[in-house]
C-alpha cells in the first residue's frame, strides 16, 4: 500500500490505474475480515504465494450488508466470491440465484453435520454473553431475566449478532420466546445498531454483560494479557454462527474461485483465523488451537436452526422481540 | 447548476433507488410507530436546544472575557464529532458508570439511567446546542451598534426594541435546522433510546436497505422523511418575520446594557453551565484518546491524508455552492438549505451507487463521492450562515452599490465578501470539520485500503481495539477543530471578537 502524503493527495480523486493482471480474484467480505487486524491481509499473502494471481478483498459493511451489496449489483457484480455470510442468511442468498455450487468439501471440525455444496464454512463460534469474572453468572435466560444484571444487545434488524440472539431465544424457547423477551426487558440497558457499539458500551462499564461470542474472552487474554473476562454458559445451549463463503455464479474466474474455496480448509487459511477473527477455525490446524482457547466456555448443547427455518422464523421472531421490548 | 446538483443528489437518488426497487411495499404499523417517535424526539430536541441556547447566546453577545473566542470554537466541537465518539463521551459523564452517577452514588443516592427518550434528547441537545448558540449569536452580533445607541438615547428596552424582533427572525430557522438534523438521527436514537421503541425512520431505512434489501420500502420511508421536512420548512417560513433594522455603519460596539449584578450573574451562570455541559464529556474523549494514542496503527497517517483531502475538496465545493446560491437568493436558498438535511445519506449513497455502478467500479470514485456527499450535507449549514449575511449587505448597501455601478464579480469582491468574511469563515470551518468527522457513504463505496479516519475508527472498534479507536477519535477531534479554527479565524482576522 502506498501511503505517502503526496501520493494520496495527488491521486486520491483519480482512479489508480488498474494494472492488467493475468487473473484477479475479487472477494466481497465484511469490514472486520479485511481490516489491518483481521485475517484478510495474511490470507491474501498466503493464497497469492500459491495461486499466481491477485487476490482482492472488498469490504462492504457486515455480513447482511455484503449480501445487499451483491443483490444491488446483481449479475453485473465484480465479485467472484462472497465471504462472510452466516447460516441465517444463506437461504436468502441461495434464493437470489446469484451463487453457484462449487462442490468443495472437507473434513470439518464443526459441532454439527455440514452438507451444503454451495456454501463452504470457514469458521464458527457460539453466541454468548461476555461479562467480567467478578459478576455472578446466571445459568439460563430465565435466571438472567429474574436477576438485576444489566446487558447490552444488538438490534436484530441491523446486526448479525442481534439476529443470532433472537434466533437463539427462538430455538431454545419456541412459543415462549415472546415471554422471555418481556421478562428480559428490564435487564436490557440498551440496544445498539451493531456489535462495535455494544461491545464499546460494555467495556465502558455501561452493562454487566454484552452479547458477543464465547471466543471474545480469548482476545482479551491473548492480545491484552487480561484474564478478567469470561462468558456465561447457558443450560439451554448456545446458538451457533457458522460463517461461510460461496462462489458467485457470474464469476469470470470459476477455477480460481474453486481453488480459493478449497484453500479455505487448509492451514494457510485456518491457522490465521483464531487470533485474527477470534472465532473457531472450521478445520482445526495441525498445531491445534492457540494457547488460551482451552480456557473458553464450551457449551454442552449447540443450537442452530436450518437455513430454511432461520429464514422462515426470523421475521416473526423479530416481531415478537420488538413487541415485547417496545412496551 | 448548483440547484440542479442538489436536486439530483437528493431527490434524484431517491428516484434511482425507487427505479431499482422491485415494487412499492406499504408501510406497516412498526414503520408508522417509527415515524411518530422520530417526530416526537425531533420536536423535543429542537425545542430544548433552541430554548437553552437563547440565554447562552445572549450572555456571549454582551460579555467580553479572556478565552471567549476559544470557548466559542470549543462549543462547536460536539457538532462535528462522529456520533459514536460523542455518545461515548456523554456516557462517560451521564452513563450508568459515569461521573454523574458516581457522584450520586457517593452521596448515597440511587444511580439514574439516561437511556430512553431523555437520553436521546440529552444527546441531541449536546450535539445541537452549540449550533443553536452560534446561529442565535450571529443574530445578536448583526444588530447594528447604532441601534443600541438609539434605543439607549430613547430610554427604551433593548429586549423589546431589538432582541425580541431579532429572535423572532432567527429562532424559526434555528429550530427548523435542528429539527431536521434530529429527524434523520440514527445511531444516537438507537444507542441511547434503550430499545426498539426508540426506532427512528433512518434506522428503518437502514434496515430496509442493508438488512432486508427492500428498496421500495426504503424509498417510501425516505419520501416520508422528505414530506416531514417540507412541512417543517414551510412552517418555519410562515412564522419567520424578516427583521428590519436598517443599515448601520458596520461597527461593533461594547454593550452597556446588562451591567446589573443580576444580569452579570445570570450571564456567568449560563456560560459556565453550557461550557461544563459541553466540555466535560469532551474532556473524557480527550483523556481516553491520549491513553489510546500509542496503540494507533501506522495506517492512521494515510487515513489522515485521505480525510484532510476529502475535507479540503468538500469545503471548497460547499463554499462555492453556498456563495453561488446566496447570490441567487430567494427560493433556491430555502430549498437547498432544507433538502440535504432531510435526505437520508444511506438512500443518497445507494442511489448514487445504483447510477454509478453499471458504468464504473464504485471503489474508484469512493473518495470523490464522499467529498461530494459531505459537501451536500454541509451546504445547509453554510447557507444558513452565509445567506442572511449576504441578504443584509444587499438590503443595506445594495442600492448604493447599484447607483455607483458596482456589478458582477466586482460587487461580490468589493461590497459583499469583506462584509461576509466572518460568516464565510465560519461556514467554511463548519464544512471542513463536518466533512472530516463524517463517515459519509465511504463505507458503501470504498475498499478497505481507502479508509478515511472515521472509517478507520469504526474498523478499530469493530475488532476489539477500543483503546486505539479512542486514540483515532482524539486525532479526528483535533483535526476537525483545527480545520474549523483555521477557517473561522481567517474569517475574523480583523474583528475584535
Amino acid at each position: 500500500m502506498k501511503t505517502t502524503l503526496t501520493h494520496v493527495a495527488g491521486l486520491c480523486f483519480v482512479a489508480t490505474g488498474a494494472i492488467a493482471e493475468t487473473s484477479t480474484l475479487t472477494i466481497y467480505t465484511y469490514d472486520g475480515f479485511n481490516s489491518d487486524w483481521g485475517p484478510g491481509p495474511q490470507i491474501e499473502a498466503n493464497f497469492e504465494a500459491e495461486c499466481a494471481c491477485d487476490l482482492e478483498f472488498v469490504a462492504a459493511g457486515d455480513g447482511a450488508a455484503v449480501l445487499s451489496r451483491l443483490k444491488l449489483e446483481g449479475a453485473n457484480t465484480d465479485a467472484d466470491i462472497v465471504l462472510g455470510l452466516d447460516t441465517n442468511l444463506t437461504a436468502d442468498a441461495e434464493a437470489t440465484g446469484l451463487f453457484a455450487a462449487s462442490g468443495v468439501t472437507a473434513a470439518y471440525d464443526l459441532p454439527i453435520e455440514w452438507s451444503d455444496d454451495t456454501f463452504v464454512p470457514f469458521d464458527w463460534g457460539y453466541f454468548a454473553f461476555v461479562a467480567g469474572k467478578d459478576v455472578e453468572a446466571p445459568t439460563n435466560f430465565r435466571e438472567l431475566a429474574a436477576s438485576d444484571l444489566k446487558i447490552v444487545i444488538q438490534d436484530p434488524r441491523s446486526s448479525t449478532p442481534g439476529l443470532g440472539l433472537v434466533l437463539w431465544v427462538e430455538a431454545a424457547y419456541g412459543d415462549e420466546a415472546g415471554s422471555i423477551w418481556s421478562e428480559l426487558a428490564d435487564n436490557i440497558v440498551t440496544v445498539t445498531p451493531g456489535w462495535s457499539e455494544a461491545y464499546g458500551l460494555f467495556l465502558e462499564g455501561e452493562a454487566d454483560a454484552v452479547l458477543s461470542y464465547t471466543t471474545s474472552p480469548a482476545y482479551h487474554l491473548i492480545a491484552e494479557g487480561d484474564d478478567s473476562k469470561t462468558s456465561w454458559s447457558f443450560e439451554e445451549g448456545h446458538y451457533m454462527q457458522v460463517e461461510v463463503a460461496a462462489k458467485v455464479a457470474s464469476t469470470d474466474a470459476p477455477e480460481l474461485a474453486d481453488a480459493f474455496l478449497a484453500f479455505m480448509a487448509t492451514e494457510g487459511f485456518q491457522s490465521v483465523i483464531p487470533t485474527t477473527n477470534w472465532m473457531y477455525p472450521a478445520v482445526t490446524p495441525a498445531a491445534g488451537l492457540p494457547e488460551g482457547f482451552e480456557t473458553l466456555v464450551t457449551p454442552s448443547t449447540s443450537l442452530l436452526l436450518s437455513s430454511e427455518d432461520a429464514a422462515a422464523k426470523s421475521g416473526p421472531a423479530i416481531d415478537a422481540w420488538r413487541a415485547a421490548l417496545a412496551q | 447548476m448548483v440547484i440542479a446538483l442538489v436536486l439530483m443528489l437528493t431527490l434524484g437518488t431517491l428516484l434511482a433507488v425507487l427505479w431499482r426497487a422491485d415494487g412499492l411495499s406499504g408501510l406497516g404499523a412498526a414503520e408508522w410507530a417509527a415515524v411518530r417517535f422520530t417526530i416526537l424526539q425531533a420536536v423535543l430536541s429542537a425545542t430544548a436546544s433552541v430554548g437553552l441556547a437563547i440565554p447562552v447566546a445572549r450572555a456571549l453577545s454582551r460579555r467580553r472575557f479572556r478565552g471567549r473566542s476559544i470557548l466559542i470554537t470549543l462549543l462547536g466541537a460536539p457538532f462535528i464529532l462522529p456520533v459514536i465518539v460523542a455518545v461515548m463521551g456523554l456516557l462517560a459523564v451521564f452513563g450508568r458508570n459515569g461521573l454523574l452517577n458516581d457522584a450520586i452514588a457517593l452521596a448515597g443516592g440511587d444511580r439514574i439511567s439516561i437511556y430512553g427518550l431523555g437520553g436521546v434528547v440529552l444527546a441531541h441537545v449536546f450535539f445541537n446546542l452549540p449550533l443553536a448558540v452560534r446561529m442565535i449569536l450571529q443574530g445578536w452580533v448583526a444588530i447594528p451598534a447604532e441601534r443600541f445607541r438609539l434605543v439607549a438615547s430613547l430610554g427604551s428596552s433593548v429586549w423589546l426594541m431589538l432582541e425580541r424582533p431579532m429572535l423572532r427572525a432567527v429562532l424559526p430557522g434555528a429550530f427548523m435546522a435542528i429539527f431536521l438534523i434530529c429527524l434523520t438521527s440514527f445511531a444516537v436514537a438507537l444507542v441511547l433510546g434503550g430499545g426498539p421503541k426508540a426506532t427512528t425512520v433512518e434506522l428503518a431505512i437502514y434496515q430496509a436497505v442493508r438488512f432486508d434489501f427492500e428498496l421500495g420500502r426504503a424509498a417510501l420511508l425516505a419520501a416520508v422523511q422528505f414530506g416531514l421536512s417540507i412541512i417543517a420548512a414551510l412552517a418555519a417560513w410562515f412564522i419567520t418575520v424578516p427583521e428590519g433594522f436598517g443599515a448601520g455603519l458596520d461597527r461593533v460596539m461594547p454593550r452597556w446594557d446588562g451591567a446589573t449584578i443580576m444580569a452579570r450573574i445570570a450571564d456567568g451562570l449560563a456560560i459556565s453551565l453550557a461550557a461544563l455541559f459541553l466540555i466535560v464529556p469532551l474532556s473524557m474523549v480527550i483523556i481516553k484518546g491520549v491513553i489510546g494514542l500509542p496503540d494507533l496503527p501506522a495506517s492512521v497517517w494515510s487515513a489522515i491524508a485521505r480525510s484532510v483531502s476529502v475535507a479540503a475538496v468538500s469545503t471548497l465545493l460547499t463554499t462555492v455552492a453556498a456563495v453561488t446560491l446566496a447570490m441567487r437568493g430567494g427560493r433556491a436558498v430555502t430549498l437547498a438549505s432544507a433538502l440535504p438535511l432531510a435526505a437520508s445519506s444511506l438512500v443518497v449513497g445507494t442511489g448514487l451507487f445504483v447510477v454509478v455502478q453499471p458504468m464504473i467500479n464504485p471503489a474508484k470514485l469512493a473518495l470523490l463521492v464522499t467529498a461530494l456527499m459531505n459537501a451536500l450535507m454541509a451546504l445547509p449549514f453554510a447557507l444558513r450562515v452565509i445567506a442572511p449575511a449576504f441578504e443584509r449587505v444587499e438590503t443595506d448597501y445594495g442600492r448604493l452599490a447599484t447607483s455607483v455601478g458596482l456589478r458582477g464579480w466586482a460587487r461580490v469582491k468589493i461590497l459583499i465578501l469583506p462584509r461576509i468574511r466572518r460568516p464565510l469563515g465560519f461556514a467554511a470551518g463548519l464544512a471542513a470539520a463536518l466533512s472530516m468527522g463524517d463517515l459519509g457513504v465511504i463505507a458503501l463505496f470504498a475498499t478497505s485500503d481507502q479508509q478515511t479516519l472515521p472509517l478507520l475508527m469504526y474498523q478499530l472498534m469493530g475488532s476489539y481495539r477500543t483503546d486505539a479507536a479512542s486514540g483515532a477519535a482524539l486525532v479526528l477531534l483535533a483535526l476537525s477543530l483545527l480545520a474549523f479554527w483555521i477557517f473561522d479565524r481567517g474569517g475574523r482576522a480583523d474583528a475584535d471578537a
